[in-house]
């Protein structure tokens, strides 16, 4: 078995509501020098089988990520 | 038109689909025989002359809206079904199908300003030559519906066939203040705003029939 952890993140240049949102409400509870706030996704998963990477980045592409606006980055292990 | 004679229409039913039933309620009554297909059919109902896939929130809208329903088996058979030239409308959630299943460009994302937005909108016709659009003048305008969180356009409007725009203030940020796109073809539409929701005097716009006319005339 090996544990693969995908991040999602939205692409540079795509905007993120979500990020601008907490981004502000960090600025009001007093927080200073927060530049950016970007939001994305964690996703663990736990693969059986032979090339689990190989794998993985076939998953991120046909749905885990969407290119249109996000990247995403594959790590192995732990 | 007898019931024999009537076109039907293949509505397509994902687990959280919200619309389907009005949906419904407003193709037939325009004459359509409309049936409700579950979404693990691999094939549509033998017969189908035109595809809607309804709002609402598709497998919850989890990961990306729309993302897991366009994977979902009944949708080889949209696409096959598109391919040829049949006429598939996706409204607002169904709209968001079409884009991650790639039959439309671009995608939806979280309105810019974070709100769900829940009013009637002013669409202007961008492009008139589809069989939607047909019989409305470029730059004509409908009342339409809108009620959505996910529903900025991101796409490039350059090379993407925009059929409906907002007029006036952009509700939620899309690119261009798109509100529908179509395939190159024209027969693929997706918008964000309701034509069901505006299909009877009641509903206080009848303007949504003319886009939905084009189901019942496949």
């Amino acid at each position: 078995m090996t544990r693969v952890v995908v991040t999602v993140m939205p692409r540079a240049g795509v905007l993120d509501p979500q990020g601008q949102a907490v981004q502000g409400a960090l600025g009001r509870l007093g927080f200073e020098g927060v530049r950016d706030v970007r939001i994305g996704k964690r996703i663990e998963l736990d693969l059986e089988g032979e090339e689990p990477e190989r794998r993985a980045h076939e998953m991120c592409d046909r749905l885990l990520a969407n290119a249109l606006i996000e990247d995403y980055r594959i790590e192995l292990g732990s | 038109m007898t019931a024999s004679e009537a076109p039907l229409v293949t509505v397509v039913r994902f687990p959280g689909s919200l619309d389907h039933e009005s949906a419904a309620r407003a193709v037939a009554a325009l004459g359509a025989r409309v049936t409700l297909h579950g979404h693990a059919e691999e094939r549509l109902p033998a017969g189908t002359r035109a595809v809607v896939l309804p709002g609402g929130f598709s497998y919850g809208d989890h990961l990306r809206c729309g993302a897991i329903a366009s994977r979902a088996p009944v949708m080889s058979a949209v696409r096959r079904f598109a391919e040829a030239g049949g006429r598939v409308l996706g409204i607002c959630n169904g709209f968001q199908v079409l884009c991650e299943a790639g039959l439309l460009p671009g995608v939806l994302r979280p309105n810019a300003a974070l709100s769900f937005v829940c009013r009637q909108a002013a669409l202007e016709v961008a492009d008139p030559d589809t069989p939607w659009t047909q019989g409305l003048g470029r730059g004509a305008t409908l009342s339409i519906p809108i009620k959505h969180h996910e529903g900025a356009w991101l796409g490039d409007p350059g090379s993407a066939r925009v059929v409906l725009r907002y007029r006036g203030e952009n509700p939620n940020g899309s690119v261009d203040r798109v509100a529908g796109v179509a395939n190159a073809e024209g027969t693929v539409l997706g918008l964000m705003p309701h034509p069901e929701e505006a299909s009877d005097p009641l509903l206080g716009s009848t303007d949504g029939r003319h886009l939905l006319r084009a189901l019942v005339a496949a």
